[in-house]
């Protein structure tokens, strides 16, 4: 083995690699898709006025938040045939991940929904508003824009967890450079350029989060103009 | 195969990886820790060569996947002549990993201490370094230690992609006796147990124990 980087090589599988991007982009977005709704489910498990369902759920979120990702993903694809669900390794990722970061979009929700003042709440209760009208016009507009930065941050978070998939074979960019590179025995090449592919995609998602994040702040009074 | 019987044979295993997981935990701590004092401090510095190296490690850490870099470290540096144990690998690339995470929890501590005393500590003649290392750096630990905690446990889970560069650890293990006796839901199951089990009833109640320690320090009071 020579440490020489391979110009020739690393042209010849970079349309291979590009085209695995795209899988990983995808399972990113699929696995955001769904932890935004499990998250909301989680939450509305943590604001239902039944004690009972609010220890379950806060459980269960514990217990999700301090496991592994790469355990859960071996539970979910080597479990679930057991008991005679047979899911592709697609939809065990989509599923783990869904449910893996759901708990923590639940607590970013969380979060915004308290950051409302709570004179919002008592003016709606004097206005006699109904709790749904509460939520769609007041408060949920207002949380939004709180919610944001954290949403964001996890949607980099989970496109970073997305080589975990290739454990369990899901064709994604990491999953592509490891073939290339057992098949070749040349790891520096798809490995770097793996590395160099996140980094071309991240860096600028992270910018533009911080950029949101900016003008949400803006918007909000927070901070002012000079401060920028 | 009932559970108990699962337990009384593959539970010792199961106990040997978690003394390496744990011992992955220790090792990756430290070297955060240190990582994250360093480049937290670098990342303020006014000359623009010390600041840059430190932004630019922060940014590349965070910005590619953990398990790339433990790829990268294990598989790619033996092209270079550096040749690291698996267990080495893993634990410096979770240590830069989350070094780069740390680094900027301490940006943001420095930056939150009260203005008072850097003013104070320029009123009374002090020097940068001494300023530095008497007054501000012991009131950061209270404001970082509750995100730092948050990232300790993240860390507890990372130690689980060892397993993949070949360290025998809590997950190698299961995933070994899984392949050996198929019996999924009692090795996974168990292996997700004994990560709850340390992260719920050893690592956070130590952190939340250290908190306290370092606000009483400080001489404030924490619920």
């Amino acid at each position: 083995m020579n440490a020489e980087w391979r110009w020739d090589f690393a042209i010849e599988i970079l349309p291979q690699m590009l085209l695995a991007t795209l899988n990983t982009i995808l399972a990113a977005g699929v696995g955001y898709a769904i932890a935004t709704i499990v998250g909301l489910l989680f939450l509305l498990g943590q604001r239902t006025p039944i004690k009972i369902v609010n220890i379950i759920n806060r459980e269960i979120v514990e217990f999700i938040r301090s496991t592994p990702l790469l355990i859960q993903l071996f539970f979910v694809y080597f479990v679930l045939p057991q008991f005679g669900i047979t899911l592709s390794a697609w939809v065990c990722g989509m599923i783990t991940i869904g449910l893996h970061f759901g708990t923590y979009l639940s607590e970013v929700y969380r979060g915004a929904l308290e950051g409302v003042p709570k004179t919002q709440w008592e003016a709606c209760r004097a206005l006699n508003f109904s709790t749904f009208y509460t939520y769609r016009k007041i408060v949920l507009p207002q949380a939004f824009p709180i919610a944001i930065p954290g949403m964001g941050n996890y949607l980099v978070g989970i496109f970073k967890d997305t080589p975990l998939l290739s454990t369990i074979g899901v064709a994604e960019l990491f999953h592509a450079a490891t073939a290339v590179g057992g098949y070749h025995y040349r790891y520096l090449e798809p490995y770097t350029i793996v590395g160099i592919i996140f980094l071309m995609l991240s860096i600028p998602a992270a910018i533009w989060i911080r950029k949101i994040e900016k003008n949400v702040n803006l918007a909000q009074g927070k901070i002012k103009k000079e401060q920028l | 195969m009932s559970y108990f019987a699962f337990l009384t044979e593959h539970g010792p295993t199961m106990l040997l990886g978690t003394v390496t997981t744990i011992k992955v935990l220790i090792c990756a701590t430290i070297l955060y820790v240190i990582i994250s004092l360093i480049f937290g401090l670098m990342r303020l510095s006014k000359n623009p060569i010390i600041q840059g190296t430190a932004t630019v490690y922060i940014e590349f850490f965070r910005g590619t996947s953990l398990l790339v870099q433990l790829f990268w470290f294990y598989y790619v540096l033996p092209f270079f002549g550096l040749t690291l144990e698996a267990f080495t690998a893993g634990v410096v690339a979770i240590g830069m990993n989350f070094g780069a995470y740390g680094a900027e929890i301490v940006r943001g501590g420095v930056l939150a201490v009260p203005k008072g005393q850097w003013e104070g500590a320029f009123a009374l003649n002090f020097t940068p370094a001494k300023r530095m290392r008497k007054i501000i750096i012991p009131q950061i630990f209270p404001i970082i230690l509750p995100p730092a905690a948050n990232l300790t446990v993240e860390l507890l889970k990372a130690t689980a992609l060892v397993a993949l560069v070949t360290v025998v650890d809590l997950t190698f293990e299961a995933k070994q006796i899984n392949s050996i006796t198929w019996l999924s839901a009692q090795c996974f199951g168990t292996a997700l147990l004994i990560y709850y089990i340390i992260s719920r009833f050893f690592l956070v109640p130590f952190l939340r124990w250290l908190e306290v320690l370092a606000a009483r320090k400080v001489g404030k009071e924490i619920k």
